[in-house]
């Protein structure tokens, strides 16, 4: 039964990181880019809940708009980033510089955060109030329920998306071959800044759900998990929308089965050792593709 | 008279000297606060490893976002080392077999992760030594490693699950890190091995093998079909950046009496600060890494006068200057507004 609770909420956890894989995922595969300051974005969304559920003293309907302020916000954060801080480097074409600016923006929204709130935690109204369900003696919290529902529905929606809208369709293209894409009419620069749009409300609905379950917030909340999360899209296969799901899920459940039954203080290191003997296997990860390279 | 033309790297050398001497006349002439004295030693290891990553980025051309594990390897092997030999050996040959000990083991771990993970290329290498960096960290805390009579004692839960004798000294206390380790850390050491570094890296670079390197990151394909062996050169210059990073932990363990394997000392973010010092530097670029870390180091301590804004200039100067340096539209601007001042070079 232990066992049963450890896999359920380590499947929790994973949803969460699956959540944040998805949006790292997307742009890595779209913009070719490694934006470091991801994992900020979920913290910027938990800081706009927290403000406004604060600020309507936790009413059902607060949560609600919170959470779609904060979706909102993200969305705006991401967008503004990638238009200010990434696109006129992209066309220089160094992927180096690049990721140097997303390690700046990192730090600026931590600041930003920093100075804003003060850098005592917050403990964060739970967004999610359900108290669950138990099946004999198996219990289950609302939270773990609404988690792996949500990144279930997230997932079916962006498949749906990518696979039956011509926006989806330009990011394959995008994600394939820009130069071609930009040949076949497709505006490049607005695919791109849609995926950040995207990637960045995943990052607060991911945030929400997060805080939800470990309801403490600083500055540094979405750091860890970020850099979790670009692991478990390592690990599933970067660009693959699938590969990030299953990447996620098996993340979260390793580190919960290794914090339970082997170490706390060694949980990170067995998530970050599973990663090295993946990709020393599967080089591209577990969904990757293998790319053929032409001389 | 005769003009004397100096090479890139004796520029390179006499900047260093320079800035030894400058910093050594105001340290006599009582310029520096202590503040700014006690940081003199953390800026040159910064600038070491940052020319220890640039040969591994710049020269190499793999992406390393792990040096801080190495960085990690070298202080602690190190300190474990000089608390052993404490009471048995003299300051000066301790130091210089610490400094063995840290290479030794950085290197050591250099070429065993090297060995499967520069199979991989690109941003993939990038993650792989990201999770090296914090399994080494994680693990380190969660050590306990002692001595006493008997021998060396290790163990994975606790200190007294070690079962010491009575006489028996714990070295390294899991998350507490190691305690007492001698000082034997200074500016001119410090500046020492940076020249050494420095003289090593350079050498390198001009040498066949340094060649070879470099014909790897232009064009591995090309490199293999005349007949160069990749997997060698790529492993032979990660292990030297490996061991300069862990020469640059050593004087990191040796500078603080008190080390401990936490992230904002061993972290992820660690290895991240080394790499902008090398991307602001200059990719490739020796001398810049060295100026780099130098001014960079230095920045958020010299803005700690704003306090809480300290971090959030360092933050909007660090995008401001990639935008600047980087940005096609930057550029232009710039050749417009200095290019009148600057001669043609000659195509």
């Amino acid at each position: 039964m232990n066992f049963l609770t450890y896999l359920i909420s380590g499947i929790s956890l994973g949803s969460v990181y699956a959540i944040i894989a998805l949006g790292y995922t997307m742009v890595y595969g779209i913009a070719k880019m490694l934006n470091f300051a991801h994992g900020d974005f979920i913290m910027v969304g938990c800081y706009a809940i927290f403000s406004i559920v604060s600020a309507t003293s936790g009413s059902p309907a607060g949560m609600i708009l919170g959470v779609v302020a904060a979706t909102v916000i993200c969305t705006l954060v991401g967008v503004t980033t990638e238009r200010v801080a990434y696109r006129p480097l992209r066309e220089a074409g160094s992927p180096l510089a690049v990721l140097i600016t997303a390690i700046g923006v990192s730090y600026l929204l931590e600041n930003l955060a920093l100075l804003i709130f003060g850098s005592d935690p917050k403990s964060f109204t739970p967004v999610i109030t359900w108290s669950g369900i138990s099946i004999g003696a198996l219990r289950i919290q609302g939270v773990t329920i609404v988690t792996i529902a949500v990144s279930l529905l997230v997932l079916i929606c962006l498949t749906w998306f990518i696979g039956n809208t011509k926006s989806g369709q330009a990011m394959l293209a995008v994600a394939q071959d820009r130069g071609a894409a930009t040949l076949m009419g497709i505006n490049v620069n607005k695919t791109i800044t849609m995926t950040f749009a995207i990637g960045s409300a995943l990052a607060a609905i991911a945030g929400a759900l997060q805080c939800s379950a470990y309801p403490t917030l600083t500055p540094y909340t979405g750091a860890m998990p970020g850099i979790k999360a670009f692991v478990a899209a390592v690990l599933g296969g970067i660009g693959s929308i699938p590969g990030a799901m299953i990447g996620g899920i098996l993340l979260g459940i390793i580190e919960i089965l290794g914090r339970s039954y082997i170490s706390s203080q060694l949980a990170d290191a067995i998530v970050f050792g599973v990663l090295i003997v993946v990709l020393l296997v599967r080089p591209t990860g577990i969904l990757g593709k293998k790319i053929q390279e032409k001389v | 008279m005769k003009k004397i033309k100096l090479s890139k790297e004796h520029k390179t050398y006499i900047m260093v000297i320079a800035i030894y001497i400058i910093v050594e006349i105001l340290m006599a002439a009582g310029v520096l606060s202590s503040h700014i004295k006690g940081l003199l030693v953390p800026m040159v290891y910064y600038a070491i490893a940052a020319v220890g990553l640039n040969l591994c980025v710049g020269i190499l051309g793999e992406l390393s976002i792990g040096h801080a594990g190495f960085m990690c390897i070298g202080a602690f092997s190190s300190a474990i080392f000089s608390n052993l030999v404490k009471d048995i050996l003299p300051g000066g040959i301790r130091f210089l077999l610490a400094f063995v000990v840290g290479i030794a083991f950085a290197a050591l771990f250099g070429f065993l992760i090297g060995i499967p993970v520069l199979r991989l290329n690109g941003d993939y290498l990038a993650i792989v030594t990201l999770a090296f960096g914090e399994i080494i960290k994680n693990v380190i805390n969660a050590v306990y490693l002692g001595f006493d009579g008997r021998g060396l004692h290790a163990s994975f839960t606790s200190a007294s699950a070690m079962g010491l004798d009575a006489g028996g000294t714990t070295i390294l206390n899991g998350p507490m890190g190691i305690n007492g380790t001698p000082r034997d850390a200074n500016f001119t050491i410090a500046m020492l091995v940076l020249l050494i570094t420095l003289f090593i890296v350079q050498n390198l670079i001009k040498s066949r093998d340094g060649r070879a390197i470099m014909s790897i990151r232009d064009n591995r394909i090309a490199a293999e079909s005349i007949g160069i062996d990749i997997t060698r050169f790529k492993i032979l210059a990660f292990t030297i950046s490996a061991a300069i990073a862990g020469a640059a932990g050593v004087l990191f363990g040796h500078n603080i009496s008190s080390l401990q394997a936490t992230s904002g000392n061993f972290g992820y973010n660690i290895s991240i600060l080394i790499l902008v010092y090398v991307v602001l530097g200059g990719i490739g670029n020796i001398r810049g890494s060295v100026i780099a870390a130098g001014i960079l180091y230095m920045l958020p301590e010299m803005l700690r006068g704003l306090n809480a804004y300290r971090m959030l200039i360092y933050s909007i100067v660090l995008i401001a200057m990639m935008l600047f340096n980087w940005a096609p539209g930057a550029r232009k601007w710039r050749s417009r507004v200095f290019g009148r001042f600057v001669r043609k070079e000659a195509a």
